[in-house]
């Protein structure tokens, strides 16, 4: 193989460039005045309630976060299981990974009761606690993927890469890891209280973090104009299904379980059967749209070599994650807690044993997106300044 | 900062022995006790571990449409409504239920069931959470950075989040927007030694006689004996948080 | 640490150096506002000028006290800043601290800070004239316990 060189990247035209930054830049203002809006107002203008606590922002940080730690694995790949054809990607990875985890995180904290109150979050550590842990697993990534990226980028670093790529690749699993725990520690409520939501978030992280970085990746090489091989793009769509396959497979284990045990059926039921709009969002948007499309379009004969398929089979993993965690995330919460087993609950003060209803409001959902433009922000910067691509990717 | 600074002058400890000597020697509405007068001309020293507060409601006695209860925990504590259910602050509520099988209907308050074990301290990434030495689960809203981890982890829908700026606030619960709270036991009243909650006192002024607040550590208190005497169940017993509330005839 | 501490002293010396040429620019009497309680005192609870410089360490001490151990009636408690330094209106109508020249606005205001106090504590003196709310006020009738004073609470 010829020697790599890389180049930082430039866009075909300079005025698509500065167009699309500000374009990204229009909807993290809206973002940020949302964020505004919602704390100057307090919560009561979202959609978010003493029912459903946690809304869209969430769902939107939960889904870039577990995204990030998976946009890393191509670096793995590449410097720590020593895959060749990867090994070119790794700075790519590791620059997107930061973007996705930063955007994610803002997200989460501009949607903090007291966000003024972050510092206390950083200097008062409760280590039973799954957040307290997170702090110090996010933080801990960006820094190490940092220094990752420059030890990938560096020659005089080159014989820390491999350790590096390692420390990076654990990190990785533990934060995913903690993530899932969030939900997998909470004994109160039916859907979580699962020791395999750690587990199945980290191969829902594989997923959308690979679905991310396949995205990004032709599309930048599409926006400098470079060379971008066949031969790369199928592997990593083959890596795409497999994982694909998998969240399909901890999907099926999950819910099989709950299947089993007769006092998870009332919860079954309401995600599989008779749960109005997430029983929709279940079957159509989790496993339709993110799971039986993209798998056909990744292992459908005709379209073996078609790119659009391959963006198109990742969109559609994207749009199934997203459904797939606000299933997780507002359907978990939605479902009333059973507190009187054997009891139905005739009157309440305080909505006990009633399906809890919630409609995301603009601010919220603008405050998301603004995470996400924050991420492809920080890549189109980055990209733009460091060495992260390839000049060409030519088979 | 010198430890001494947070020391009452003396002036005020001869003070307080008077007023609590001259409290104890009235006599009292029933249930009104004043613990302070155990420790006469002591100047006021916080929670003990010596006591663990709690609760036992009676399900039998919880009338049908009353909600005295409510209305006294929401005077008490400043908890004024936007008329809007699903964000507003709710730390007492009423629940009636119906056996599925049996036919039998119930009804009874859930609050903060203040566990041994509370979910919302171990899930509470800053410490804001927190159980007092003396049983009481509260909030610090200095250090609540209104994450709602513990909403989402609290069995029993206790808590809730403030959900706008508020004014004019209660002494006895500064509450503000984007901190999450919850039934602090009273703990206003416990620490002025007035061994009443505002939902028992309201109680038992309408008559019913439902909420027993007491301490459960000591085995002469009214608490101690009824529980001893009686069964009384946890919810979510199966969780073994052990809670301070504890029902009767459920 | 040690460091840390110093840089603290010195921070508030600075503050201290920069609020006291105002104070005095204002006048002697300013320090207080007119028709507040604290108005007819001698002093606060501790020396003026100790108060004026420290007073948000004390409160922040007898909160942790107070919130977490129930230590109640300490000499510091916020809720007697405010009963004590809010002035009354024509009607007698107690007027919040933080509102415009009010006492813990005023100078606040002047050096620049804005405690988060006030997002949770009521700026007015509790309805019934004294931090001393405790007890349920849905009828007339008095309760024995109703007028006992939490300890350390009441002043004369």
């Amino acid at each position: 193989m010829s020697k790599m060189y890389y180049r930082e990247l430039y866009c075909g035209s300079p005025v698509r460039f500065w167009m699309g930054l500000a374009l990204l830049g229009a909807f993290i203002a809206v973002g940020l005045g949302a964020a505004y809006f919602m704390e100057h107002q307090g919560h009561w203008v979202t959609g978010m309630s003493n029912q459903i606590v946690w809304g869209l922002p969430h769902v939107f940080a939960i889904f870039l976060i577990v995204a990030a730690s998976g946009a890393l694995n191509v670096a793995s790949i590449g410097s720590v299981f020593g895959g060749p054809l990867y090994k070119p990607l790794g700075r790519f990875s590791g620059l997107l990974a930061i973007g996705l985890l930063v955007g994610g995180l803002m997200v989460l904290v501009l949607d903090l009761g007291r966000p003024d109150r972050l510092i206390v979050a950083m200097t008062e550590y409760n280590f039973k606690s799954i957040f307290a842990w997170n702090v110090i697993l996010y933080s801990g990534f960006i820094a190490i993927v940092a220094v990752y990226l420059w030890a990938m980028i560096d020659r005089g670093m080159e014989r820390f890469k491999r350790p590096l790529g390692f420390a990076a690749f654990f990190w990785r699993i533990a934060l995913t890891t903690g993530t899932g725990s969030i939900f997998g520690f909470l004994v109160a409520r039916e859907a979580y209280d699962a020791a395999i939501m750690a587990p199945m978030f980290v191969i829902m992280s594989f997923s959308y973090g690979l679905a991310f970085f396949i995205i990004t990746l032709i599309a930048a090489y599409m926006w400098g104009d470079r060379e971008l091989g066949d031969l790369r793009l199928t592997r990593l769509k083959n890596l795409l299904g497999v994982f694909v396959g998998a969240v399909l497979y901890f999907v099926l284990a999950y819910n099989l379980t709950n299947l089993y045990a007769t006092q998870h059926h009332g919860i079954e039921r309401f995600i599989l059967l008779d749960g109005g709009i997430y029983t929709v969002m279940f079957w159509i948007g989790q496993i339709l749209i993110g799971s039986i499309i993209p798998l056909f379009l990744i292992y459908s004969p005709a379209f073996e070599k078609s790119r659009w398929a391959i963006a198109a089979a990742s969109v559609a993993v994207l749009i199934g994650g997203f459904f797939q965690i606000y299933i997780i995330v507002i359907a978990g919460q939605a479902y009333p807690m059973n507190l009187f087993p054997g009891k139905e609950v005739i009157e309440s003060g305080f909505f006990d044993g009633q399906v809890a209803n919630y409609i995301p409001t603009f601010p919220e959902a603008a405050l998301g997106v603004a995470g996400i433009a924050v991420a492809l922000a920080l890549v189109a910067i980055g990209a733009r300044i460091i060495k992260v691509f390839p000049e060409t990717l030519e088979d | 900062m010198s430890n001494k600074s947070d020391q009452p002058s003396v002036d005020r400890r001869q003070f307080i022995g008077g007023t609590v000597a001259a409290a104890g020697a009235l006599t009292l509405a029933p249930g009104v006790i004043l613990h302070a007068a155990s420790e006469k001309g002591k100047a006021p020293s916080g929670a003990s571990g010596n006591h663990r507060w709690g609760m036992l409601i009676d399900a039998n006695k919880c009338a049908e449409g009353c909600s005295a209860c409510v209305e006294a925990c929401n005077n008490e504590h400043g908890l004024t409504g936007f008329d809007r259910p699903a964000t507003d602050a709710v730390w007492i509520r009423p629940v009636k239920l119906k056996d599925k099988q049996t036919g039998h209907v119930n009804r009874l308050v859930m609050m903060c069931q203040h566990c041994e074990h509370p979910p919302c301290v171990d899930v509470c990434p800053t410490n804001a959470s927190f159980k007092r030495i003396d049983g009481v689960v509260l909030v610090d809203r200095h250090r609540c950075i209104g994450c709602r981890y513990c909403m989402m982890a609290c069995p029993y829908k206790a808590r809730s989040f403030v959900h706008e700026a508020l004014t004019d606030q209660s002494v006895n619960a500064p509450r503000g927007k984007g901190c999450v709270e919850s039934c602090t036991l009273c703990v206003h009243r416990i620490d002025a030694g007035v061994m009443q909650t505002a939902c028992q006192e309201a109680c038992d002024k309408e008559g019913h006689s439902a909420i027993l607040f007491g301490d459960l550590k000591d085995p002469n208190s009214e608490i101690s004996r009824v529980l001893k005497s009686r069964n009384s169940v946890q919810i979510r017993a199966d969780l073994e948080l052990n809670t301070g509330v504890r029902y009767l005839n459920l | 640490m040690r460091s840390s501490l110093i840089s603290k002293r010195l921070l508030i010396i600075l503050l201290a150096g920069l609020l006291l040429p105002a104070m005095q620019a204002i006048g002697e009497s300013r320090y207080v506002t007119k028709n507040s309680k604290a108005a007819s005192l001698d002093s606060c609870v501790a020396p003026t000028d100790e108060i004026r410089r420290n007073h948000m360490d004390f409160l922040q001490h007898s909160r942790d006290d107070t919130v977490i151990d129930g230590i109640r009636g300490l000499k510091y408690s916020l809720s007697e800043c405010i009963d004590c330094h809010a002035s009354r209106d024509s009607s007698g109508q107690a007027v919040s601290v933080t509102s415009e020249g009010e006492f813990c606005q005023a100078c606040h205001g002047y050096v620049a800070v804005s405690p988060a106090c006030f997002q949770c504590h009521r700026t007015t003196p509790a309805e019934s004239g004294g931090g001393d709310s405790l007890g349920y006020h849905s009828d007339a009738q008095t309760h024995v316990w109703d007028v006992q004073q939490p300890a350390g609470r009441q002043r004369d």
